[in-house]
């Protein structure tokens, strides 16, 4: 825009008024971060002092009580989740592309109805099949309910790649003699990676970040990590440290992912909306 | 006797194709038959409990007997209150989100470099997990370690017990909401703003226009769109905070916080009202279609806010 109209005292004081809006908008994150390093003491410390000695004992803490195994039935829901919509949403998303059925609409009203529906539309009846197949309080149940949200996601977002992609690659391939199938894998996919990544990243994250299933679904042994962290506030009189630390410990990964994703981010929160 | 390879060679070219569409479907078929078991079947289930009085505790109770979950629905109060508080919580929530990332998208959207490395971090309140947004401002608005009240204090303003009082509760969901979700207003706007065509803004520039005259007739009518439909995506997604309300003021203190969503967790798990609670999401669902359908209007306006 037109900043070099502006007056040098106000273009000097841009970037300070910027850098100042920062730190307020990532105060309250960087304050849980800081919490997560000191004492329980040192928390209730008023007024509160912006540097102690940091401590890791609330990590310590975690790693040996039962937030370990949470942490790693986050971890393993969400891969087998991912890796399992990618599996069945990626061909399909395939096959929409190059098909030419008359797809668009119904496929967008569709990703458009379960990105909006509130969880507990699905959670009640999981919940209610769920106990009579013995599938509470297990991974394989956090999975398939996932699967609700994440395949009509992959399918959306893939299908867009693939319209982006010429079909002459492929139809050399038919005439070197590659079959459907080859073509598909062998060519297409690998020009698909970037695509396939952010997809993945995707589905990780949006289970990951899930609360709601895992709190009607689980009860201890399939427990995930967000709502092992607020048992630690139901049982033990809110342990801040623990909170505090689990929640870094949560959201770590998750920041990471999502700022090599950013470029993504509206098109895949607005799935089914807006053309992919 | 020529035509004779060129319809062997279109009967192959049409075997081919008819493999090829066999392969499709084929690649097709899996995934539509999971979508159908893990979201249209539950759906119908869902909808099929909201008309039975199932109560986990009561054996039997699970049998179809009409629409009495929605007859009672309408005279319960508590229900109403759900809606009053979701109605404020929507409304404030997204109003400020809008303002809020519009005003610093237009701030933000410049070429200064260092202005562009830093944009970035500004999105990381909407890419934390709900939980933690929810600790993180649950802990700001504990009055014995609110480094918060003490800034107010520092400034000689009170220091509520915010989520011990009915009308500031809703007003801390309502702050934690905005920080979590005035980024996605923000990357929205401002990727709209950086596709947007120079000519109009250099046109009412020379004609003497004012920085805020090209903001207000220029710029803002053709943000109308974005703005429309992510107000419309954020608008539905208020009716979904659960973690929130859970995590901050358990939907209290009473029922000051108690919205729609939290309402029908409350019935189906707290009380055991699996069938009642389904009414209530059947017609939470419903407001959400019909809004998810004002969505797909707008699209046919704004083709790509990207």
């Amino acid at each position: 825009m037109s900043s070099k109209r502006r007056r040098p005292i106000v273009r000097g004081l841009y970037p300070v008024a910027v850098g100042g809006l920062l730190l307020v908008v990532l105060f309250p994150v960087l304050w849980l971060v800081l919490f997560s390093l000191r004492t329980e003491q040192e928390s209730f410390r008023m007024p509160p002092r912006l540097f102690v000695m940091p401590t890791l004992q609330n990590y310590v803490d975690l790693w040996q009580g039962k937030f370990l195994r949470a942490f790693e039935n986050s971890a393993v829901t969400a891969t087998a989740t991912t890796l399992l919509s990618l599996l069945l949403g990626v061909p399909a998303a395939y096959a929409l592309s190059r098909a030419g059925f008359r797809s668009e609409r119904p496929m967008s009203l569709w990703v458009l109805a379960t990105r909006m529906a509130p969880p507990i539309a699905f959670g009640i009846p999981f919940f209610l099949i769920y106990k009579e197949l013995d599938l509470i309080d297990t991974r394989l149940g956090l999975v398939v309910i996932y699967l609700s949200f994440n395949l009509s996601l992959v399918i959306w977002m893939m299908r867009a790649f693939f319209d982006g992609l010429p079909r002459s690659l492929e139809e050399a391939a038919y005439i070197d003699g590659a079959g459907v199938l080859g073509a598909f894998v062998r060519v297409t996919l690998p020009l698909c990676a970037p695509g396939l990544a952010t997809t993945a990243i995707f589905c990780f994250l949006l289970s990951w970040n899930d609360f709601f299933y895992s709190l009607i679904l689980t009860r201890s042994e399939a427990l995930t990590a967000p709502v092992a962290i607020v048992n630690f506030m139901n049982y033990e009189s809110w342990d801040y440290g623990k909170i505090s630390a689990g929640a870094t410990l949560i959201m770590l990964p998750v920041v990471a992912f999502s700022l090599a994703v950013r470029r993504y981010l509206i098109r895949g929160l607005t799935a089914g909306a807006v053309k992919g | 006797m020529a035509g004779a390879p060129a319809l062997a060679d279109a009967r192959r070219g049409r075997s081919w194709a008819a493999t090829r569409r066999r392969t499709l479907l084929a690649l097709l078929l899996p995934a539509l038959a999971a979508l159908f078991v893990v979201t249209i079947l539950p759906s119908i289930f869902l909808v099929a409990t909201s008309f039975t009085p199932l109560d986990l505790t009561k054996p039997g109770s699970f049998r179809l007997e009409g629409a009495g979950n929605y007859r009672e629905l309408l005279r319960d109060d508590r229900f109403w209150n759900s809606v009053w508080v979701q109605g404020r919580l929507s409304f404030w929530t997204v109003l400020l989100q809008l303002l809020i990332g519009l005003g610093l998208a237009r701030l933000l959207h410049t070429r200064i470099r260092g202005v562009e490395a830093v944009r970035a971090a500004f999105i990381i309140p909407m890419v934390l997990p709900p939980v933690v947004v929810a600790l993180t401002w649950k802990i700001l608005f504990t009055p014995d370690v609110s480094v918060l009240n003490w800034l107010l204090g520092l400034v000689g303003l009170p220091q509520p017990a915010w989520l011990g009082d009915s009308t500031l509760a809703l007003w801390a969901i309502i702050i934690a909401d905005v920080w979590e979700w005035f980024p996605f207003v923000f990357l929205a706007v401002l990727a709209a703003l950086q596709m947007m065509p120079e000519e109009p803004l250099e046109a009412a520039a020379i004609d003497g226009a004012s920085r805020w005259q090209i903001f207000h007739h220029v710029e803002l009518p053709l943000l109308r769109p974005v703005l429309m439909v992510v107000g419309l995506f954020r608008l539905i997604d208020s009716m979904k905070a659960f973690p929130h309300i859970f995590i901050m003021t358990g939907g209290g203190p009473g029922v000051a916080t108690e919205a729609t969503n939290y309402y029908a967790y409350l019935q189906g798990f707290s009380y055991t009202l699996v069938g009642f609670s389904s009414a209530i999401t059947v017609v939470m669902l419903a407001a959400t279609f019909a809004l998810s359908l004002g969505i797909m209007r707008l699209v046919g306006q704004a083709t790509d806010v990207e």
